[in-house]
């Protein structure tokens, strides 16, 4: 096409020397239209939006949808973006909001499925898919709340303090480490009954 | 412990690498949506009159937007940075709104053809946008051979809706479409967890409509987290039918806690059938009130006995024993202090826990006496006395200090109970009655938990004066159990609030019966005549049943009647050679001895101490045969009929919902609260409930 070399080198250029700016500058020039900015920006996070959904969901499909969509709808989320927080709380939250949405649908097609007499359909489903997750990770994480899984994505998985959990899933870090204490006590009955 | 935590974040830091193609894709995806959203932005300025020739640069613009479309595909991202270059400049140099106006047409009417033509980006956006918030509206796909023809199809198609003054709506729901992909929660910092954003905005609807608004929203959170609670509830195997000779009789300590209705309510109200441990039909019988006959003078307590046949077994009887308690004047009641001991744990944190208890003490105040003093302690992580005692006439204070709790940290109950006693016992002078009531979501996790020696700990507490009643607030956490001990052992009474009517149940109609006690340790022993009754059954009670020889020994503790409660007690008897028989009689055994009887049924024993006494003291009455069931009588069994159907009891035969539900009707009375045909309304909703 009509591009010379020296163009693209130029922007290669650019690219480089963006690798280096915090997240928060690039979010915000990103926000205001700098379209490398946003470029280094999702190249960036990739990974780490991606592992979190896996964290938060436990199956690789799902998360590589989710993080798709949520790359996609990152554009337009940018727009709310107002350097209050950390870009990295902040693209968290969007994470763990579109988790959440996820399985509010998944909640409402379950209901309307049973609603037409799936339920049957549905309860193979879900042995299938019980069969399939047999390793101990899986069991330990579906036998936690919504609530828990969260909060141990987050503060085991994603190393946050229990401040920055607080943070992204918005409630006061007292309910993190109830949370977190929670969730001790669930692992210390499933050690027990794995010991019967 | 700290082994299963590291375990378990081992394997949580353990991530699959992501697809190396899907990244791409979606990198590319994202980049692409951003450009598009650009657009977007400017066609957000406001710009509104459409230009009159149009068509040209129109046509321009969609050479150019073909050019990109296709070009996208194979060209390296700065590529499309130069296309998006002609987007900002175009505007300036030739009255924008024109290129802005054609914008939304340029994707959003693609068809999304199903034919397995290779997909082009224009194609692929708007799949994404489909797949993310499914409001796109889709035209009446053309069998137009290319995408691009669709385009300038549809954008040069007179017939299109001008897109003018509609656009900024067309686009700001562009935009939202985008933005609900993900959930609009980050816009806002208040909005920021979406799922906590929806919980606090449910307070309100618990408030202004008590129980169908709540229960349907504990009912939505429930759908989701059913399988998974800690809840625990306090249940013995159901009472088992006794032959009379071999044990004529039955010994139990009264108990005056309706927890288990409330908990069975909101259970069926969020559409599940409780755990048939939730169910202790001795509570939900005693949850109503019944119009039994007043003691006169300086009696305690009267028992009013009844004989009628089981309505699910013609060849039974049913013994309804309902005792009443005197209601002395309540206004030269003498002072009451009270130390509300308030769980603020994070689990606390939702709508129909904390900020329900706020409201509900808050209705409960206005019922206090000036000269009655409030405290509130706070427990979680450290235990605080958030109010020191207040007179209850300054309400501001009670009230300021009651709405400043807020939910977080750990429960540390123990540590919260006993600076709530020390408050209380504080607080008490000669002549006054002092309370601790203990609210939370039963959830003692740090401290004493072992629950043996809290218990131990509240029942040496309970000499001292100071009793324990225990209100129970939201579902998932509930540990019934220990909430069910602990009022036990602090003489206390046990309730479950899940809506703002059952607070004012509680707290309001039953503020006296609750913090009143007329007579301490009462203990129901009836001895069956094994001539007239050959096998008999308590109905619930399994949580309370006393050895034989604890009746006459009051050092064993036992279920305490509050100032004007009532409390009631069913039997179901079978007649010697009645066809409903369950056991055999003994080939070897001892025929019964005919003795001066006079058809007495079984004999009532009836023993109490009263406040401030030390002995107890016995109250006797006989059974006699009867078919004298009242409305009150009936609609307890209708009832235990619903109680035992929810447990899955054994002893009902073919009797099922339609028959619970008539014989409540039937036995409605006045009613004028509205409990019982509530009740009706839960049967109802059981029985559907229960038809897989």
């Amino acid at each position: 096409m009509f591009f010379t070399k020296d163009c693209v080198a130029g922007r290669v250029q650019l690219i480089v020397m963006l690798m280096n700016t915090p997240d928060e500058t690039l979010a915000t020039a990103a926000a205001a239209g700098d379209r490398a900015a946003f470029a280094v920006l999702v190249q960036r996070h990739y990974d780490r939006v991606f592992g979190l959904a896996y964290r938060l969901t436990g199956l690789r499909a799902e998360a590589e949808d989710l993080t798709q969509d949520i790359c996609a709808a990152l554009p337009a989320k940018l727009q709310h973006w107002r350097g209050e927080a950390r870009f990295s709380t902040w693209l968290y939250r969007v994470v763990v909001n579109a988790v959440h949405d996820q399985r509010r649908r998944q909640a409402t097609r379950a209901k309307a499925g049973i609603g037409w007499g799936d339920w049957e359909i549905a309860r193979k489903d879900e042995i299938a898919v019980q069969q399939a997750a047999q390793d101990w990770l899986i069991t330990a994480m579906t036998q936690l709340s919504p609530e828990l899984r969260d909060t141990v994505a987050l503060v085991l998985g994603e190393e946050m303090t229990q401040a920055e959990a607080g943070l992204v899933l918005g409630v006061s870090e007292g309910t993190i480490a109830w949370r977190m204490s929670e969730v001790k006590k669930r692992l210390r009955a499933m050690a027990a009954e794995e010991a019967i | 412990m700290t082994d299963d935590l590291d375990a378990l974040k081992a394997a949580l830091r353990a991530v699959p690498a992501p697809d190396a193609t899907m990244k791409a894709a979606t990198l590319q995806l994202a980049m692409e949506n951003y450009d598009r959203h650009q657009g977007l932005n400017d066609a957000l300025r406001p710009n509104e009159d459409r230009p009159v020739k149009a068509g040209f640069l129109m046509g321009v613009f969609i050479m150019l937007t073909g050019l990109k479309t296709k070009t996208l595909l194979v060209v390296s991202t700065s590529a499309a940075a130069l296309l998006l270059g002609v987007f900002v400049v175009m505007p300036t140099l030739n009255q924008g709104p024109i290129i802005v106006a054609s914008k939304p047409k340029i994707t959003v009417p693609v068809p999304v053809d199903p034919s397995p033509a290779p997909k082009s980006v224009a194609d692929a956006e708007a799949d994404n946008i489909d797949a993310l918030g499914e409001i796109v509206p889709k035209p009446v796909p053309e069998p137009g051979p290319q995408p691009e023809t669709a385009v300038i199809d549809q954008s040069n198609n007179p017939a299109m809706p001008p897109p003018t003054n509609s656009l900024a709506r067309a686009n700001s729901s562009r935009n939202r479409t985008a933005d609900m992909a993900i959930n609009d929660a980050t816009a806002d910092p208040d909005v920021a967890a979406g799922a906590t954003q929806d919980m606090m905005a449910a307070p309100m609807a618990v408030i202004a409509e008590p129980a169908p608004a709540s229960a349907e929203m504990v009912g939505q959170d429930k759908m989701a987290q059913q399988p998974q609670n800690t809840e625990a509830f306090a249940m013995a195997a159901a009472n088992p039918v006794k032959i009379t000779v071999e044990q004529p009789v039955s010994t139990f300590s009264i108990d005056v806690d309706t927890a288990s209705y409330s908990v069975v309510r909101s259970s069926l109200n969020a559409g599940f059938l409780p755990d048939p441990a939730a169910v202790r039909i001795e509570e939900m019988v005693n949850y109503f009130p019944y119009a039994y006959p007043s003691p006169d003078g300086d009696q305690a307590f009267l028992p009013a006995i009844s004989v009628m046949q089981t309505p699910w077994n013609p060849n039974t009887r049913l013994v309804h024993i309902g005792i009443q308690g005197a209601m002395p004047a309540m206004a030269d009641r003498p002072p009451l202090n009270l130390v509300f001991l308030i769980d603020t744990s994070g689990s606390m944190d939702e709508p129909n826990k904390l900020p329900l208890l706020q409201q509900s003490l808050g209705l409960m105040l206005a019922q206090l006496h000036p000269e009655d003093q409030i405290a509130i302690v706070a427990y979680a992580g450290t235990a605080g006395l958030v109010l020191p005692p207040t007179k209850a006439s300054d309400r501001a204070t009670i009230t300021a200090a009651l709405n400043a709790l807020a939910a977080g940290g750990l429960t540390a109950g123990a540590e919260g109970l006993e600076l709530a006693y020390q408050v209380a016992e504080d607080m008490a002078a000669a002549g006054e009655v002092s309370r601790v009531l203990l609210a939370t979501d039963g959830d003692f996790n740090v401290g004493i938990d072992d629950p043996q020696a809290l218990t131990a700990y509240i029942a040496k507490k309970r000499e001292s004066g100071v009793y324990l009643s225990v209100l129970g607030f939201g579902r998932g956490n509930l540990d019934d159990a220990t909430m069910q001990a602990l009022a036990q052992n602090g003489n206390g009474t046990a309730s479950y609030i899940d809506t703002l009517g059952e607070a004012r149940k509680v707290l309001i109609d039953q503020l006296t019966g609750a913090l009143y006690p007329i007579a301490n340790n009462v203990k129901i022993q009836i001895e069956w005549n094994p001539e007239t009754v050959a096998e008999y059954r308590l109905i619930g009670y399994e949580t309370r049943n006393l050895r034989r020889e604890d009746f006459n020994n009051d050092q064993v503790d036992a279920g305490d009647i509050g100032a004007g409660t009532q409390v009631t007690a069913l039997y179901e008897i079978t007649a010697p050679g009645s066809p409903a028989l369950r056991s055999n009689p003994l080939r070897y055994g001892k025929a019964a001895s005919p003795e001066r009887t006079n058809g007495e049924l079984g004999f009532l024993r009836l023993r109490s101490v009263l406040p401030g006494a030390s002995a107890s003291t016995l109250q006797e009455t006989a059974i006699v045969s009867g078919d004298t069931g009242t409305d009150d009588a009936r609609f307890a069994a209708a009832i235990a009929g619903f109680g035992q159907l929810l447990s899955g009891s054994t002893y009902l035969g073919t009797w099922g919902w339609g028959q619970a539900i008539d014989l409540a009707l039937s036995a409605r009375g006045r009613d004028d609260f509205g409990y019982r045909i509530e009740a009706v309304n839960l049967m109802r909703l059981a029985q559907s409930l229960d038809v897989n």
